[in-house]
């Protein structure tokens, strides 16, 4: 299949080159490149253990990645010589009418939400359990709040333009309440809603940032099949309606298959794979490292492994 | 895999609706399991408690009631004293009896029963109409006293004037642990940086209080960002023993320094507040003679009263509003979780430091008037268990409450004075019992008493700064404490 005709080839929004990180002695990640397209549900797959939230903490800035560039490419499409420009000028972005580049590789976590604009949830849910469901939405809109308060000063004397701003972003946290169909629990305690709706409040409270690219770390684990359905639509809407690219890991192959236009498969840190569902469901290395085969298929899939990419097969058997 | 419509419940099934409905509401009621009951009735279980309970007094005593050494002839000689003993164990078993039979044993119906009013948004009320009532006894509290107690009307003018300064200092230290959750060991420092900034100002440049105060508060918030730097990167334990040691090195300097800030002897001489240039003092030019009125001492001592209590209001109004401004809810969401507040664009540092630098000028402001109502500083009034006291307040209080923390000081330090007057205790234990040499021990069973009834401070809820519809106090179970606890 053609790779350029793929909407991740010509638009990218994130684009994650040679990236590699290592802890000490173990490489987690390894020259990793792939693309994540504007408008696009991408996910991240693979093992346990493969290196996926090591990618993510990467982007996300939680990490400082040992080798890579991960540029982030906010208003459509941006000429190379941009991005190689800004990568040996050693300025972190370049913000112009025309585009703008972040190199996430160069900023600290908390800028790349704020400045770029990548909004991501947690494994193990990080909700602020003593805070109520609204308020979570609230603290996500800080630094909007914070310019239309005139850093407190402002919103102590009480100056018409942050009472506006306040109203709009209680607006907007009620909105996005009612979208996650979380509007009756909005004056409750964030630790005191179930599990599956924490889970969508977390969702929600990345988006109250406006965020271009949402990056979800297993948004569907420990969801029963109905509300993994539920996650669907919303991640569909969320990309449909409101134009957020979506970066995901998951497990839940249900989920995968169903909502990805592009998967991503990692294996001992490695991309192994990168396509389409159908792509990637019926590559032989992705059924022999992550989904395993038949008994009455191994033999020929094996073969079929040495045919098609022997460095990488022999490298994945010796571990 | 067609679904793409915009609510993610919009064609749900009706009875997969009802479903959650129903389990959502019986996630709010209580839990479906509960301790088993126990086989034995009431009084039995009892009964076995306290003797348990007897068993491990008479065993932990036996060395400081029963026996008993005496200096004789060629040594010590030992007696047994077992009258001391058997009290001891007698008030064990019938304290323990008492506790497990009716307070333990209830348990469904009374802890039950508390649980409810906590939950529920009817409490609210009651903890406003509180806190107007004390707020109105606040502001008429000199006149109160100089109707109904002329006779000490001094006196307890100048202890209101100090419980208001803890209340004040309480409620600026909650700002950091209450609400930021950042435990600070040394918040006396601030109280100090005040105080000395103040002293030195007035006494070298000869300027008032008035001019002087938002100086001291300043310099106060520009230590609070000196020590936040640090600290910054510290979790835990480590950030308490970095701000314990940052309010020593505070106290040790002023004591060293001799020739800035007088060492060891303190500051003298330091200027009385003016109202508007009046003095209070006898004859031309003063208060007392512009108004008009007979020149008395106490009316300094209201004046003073008045200063310190609208700094704490000042304090408590500020604190209130930052709550419901973006900054106090980083502060409160610092607290939660870090790591969530930096996934959402927070810059932490300036949290944290914002947070130090506004708790450290309310100490500022509360240092500068302790120095213009004594007239005198010198470190002894600055060392560790200043700052023990206010985090005690603040932590009996109930983190995070403003309410709280004002019936603290006035329990803690207006007790600890209490026990000064309380001359009818020698009819019962004879003419040589002092009371005022038990406020300690006295002091700390309170506060262990506190820490076992509500382990989360007196006022333990929480309420949003936020709401859509109805307002509901967060149970203290739910909300974090932050670093260092």
């Amino acid at each position: 299949m053609p790779y350029e005709n793929h909407n991740w080839a010509a638009d990218p929004v994130l684009s994650v080159e040679h990236l590699t990180m290592r802890f000490g002695g173990l490489v987690a990640v390894d020259d990793l490149s792939f693309d994540v397209g504007r408008g696009d549900i991408t996910a991240l797959i693979g093992p346990n253990g493969a290196g996926k939230t090591t990618v993510f903490n990467c982007v996300t800035g939680f990490y400082k990645p040992t080798e890579g560039r991960i540029a982030l490419r906010r208003n459509g499409k941006v000429p190379g010589d941009v991005i190689a420009d800004l990568t040996k000028s050693g300025r972190q972005y370049d913000e112009t009418k025309e585009h703008a580049v972040f190199l996430l590789e160069r900023m600290a976590d908390f800028k790349i939400t704020e400045i770029a604009g990548v909004a991501r949830t947690f494994q193990n849910i990080r909700l602020f359990g003593g805070m109520t469901a609204l308020e979570n939405l609230l603290v996500a809109q800080h630094n909007k709040l914070m310019r239309a308060s005139n850093y407190t000063i402002g919103g102590l004397l009480g100056l018409p333009g942050y009472r506006r701003a306040a109203a709009a972003a209680k607006e907007m946290a009620v909105e996005w309440l009612r979208r996650v169909d979380l509007l009756d629990r909005a004056d409750d305690p964030a630790a005191d809603l179930p599990y599956g709706d924490q889970r969508r409040l977390e969702i929600a409270r990345a988006l109250c940032t406006n965020p271009v690219l949402l990056c979800l770390d297993e948004p569907a684990a420990g969801l029963n099949p109905r509300e993994s359905a539920e996650l669907n639509g919303l991640l569909r809407s969320i990309r449909d309606d409101h134009g957020v690219s979506v970066l995901l890991i998951e497990h839940d192959m249900g989920v995968v298959m169903g909502i990805s236009d592009h998967i991503v498969v990692l294996d001992y840190g490695k991309k192994i794979s990168d396509g389409t569902a159908s792509e990637v469901r019926s590559d032989p290395k992705v059924i022999a490292a992550y989904l395993g085969v038949d008994d009455e298929e191994v033999e020929e899939v094996e073969r079929d492994l040495e045919v098609t990419s022997g460095a990488t097969g022999a490298e994945g058997g010796a571990r | 895999m067609t679904d793409t419509t915009s609510s993610a419940s919009a064609n749900r099934p009706e009875g997969a609706e009802r479903l959650s409905e129903e389990r959502r509401d019986a996630m709010r009621g209580e839990p479906p399991f509960a301790e088993a009951p126990s086989d034995d009735s009431r009084l039995v279980r009892a009964l076995k408690e306290a003797a348990i309970t007897a068993g491990l007094v008479a065993l932990l005593t036996v060395f400081f009631f029963l026996f008993r050494t005496d200096i004789a002839v060629g040594g010590l000689a030992l007696t047994l004293d077992p009258a001391l003993w058997i009290i001891a164990v007698a008030i064990a078993f019938v304290g323990r009896f008492l506790l497990t039979y009716f307070v333990f044993a209830g348990e469904k119906p009374t802890i039950g029963g508390w649980k409810k009013v906590a939950s529920t948004a009817a409490r609210w009320p009651i903890g406003k109409a509180l806190g107007i009532v004390l707020l109105a006894i606040a502001f008429t509290l000199p006149f109160l006293l100089a109707i109904f107690l002329p006779s000490q009307n001094r006196y307890l003018l100048d202890l209101a004037i100090l419980i208001l300064t803890y209340v004040m200092l309480g409620w600026g230290l909650n700002i950091v642990v209450g609400l930021a959750g950042l435990l600070d060991l040394g918040y006396v420092a601030f109280y100090a940086v005040g105080a000395y900034s103040f002293a030195l100002l007035a006494t070298n440049f000869d300027l008032g209080f008035w001019v002087c105060l938002p100086m001291a508060g300043l310099f106060a918030a520009l230590w609070g960002i000196v020590l936040g730097f640090p600290v910054l990167r510290l979790r835990g334990d480590y950030l308490a023993i970095v701000t314990l040691a940052f309010g020593e090195i505070i106290r040790v300097v002023l004591l060293n320094w001799s020739d800035f800030t007088g060492g060891p002897n303190g500051l003298l001489g330091i200027p009385k507040p003016t109202l508007f240039g009046l003095e209070f003092s006898r004859g031309e030019g003063s208060f007392s003679d512009f108004f008009g009125l007979d020149y008395s001492s106490t009316q300094r001592f209201v004046f003073l009263y008045y200063i310190i209590l609208a700094l704490a209001l000042l304090t408590n109004f500020v604190t209130m509003r930052m709550r419901k401004l973006p900054v106090g809810r980083a502060w409160e969401a610092l607290r939660e979780d870090e790591i969530a507040c930096r996934s959402l664009g927070i810059n932490t540092v300036n949290v944290k430091l914002t947070a130090f630098a506004t708790g450290a000028m309310f100490g500022g402001f509360a240092g500068s008037f302790f120095a213009t109502r004594q007239g005198f500083i010198s470190p002894e009034s600055f060392t560790f268990i200043e700052s023990a006291i206010i985090l005690a307040i603040v932590v009996l209080g109930g983190l995070g409450s403003q309410l709280g923390v004002a019936i603290a000081a006035v329990v803690m330090i207006g007790g600890i004075e209490l026990l000064r007057n309380l001359t009818f205790l020698q009819a019962i234990f004879g003419a040589g019992f002092d009371p005022t040499q038990y406020r300690m021990l006295i002091f700390g069973l309170a506060m262990v008493l506190i820490m076992v009834w509500k382990p989360r401070g007196l006022v333990s809820t929480r309420s949003p700064s936020a709401v859509y519809k109805e307002k509901k106090a967060i149970g203290g179970d739910l909300v974090a404490q932050g670093e260092g606890h």
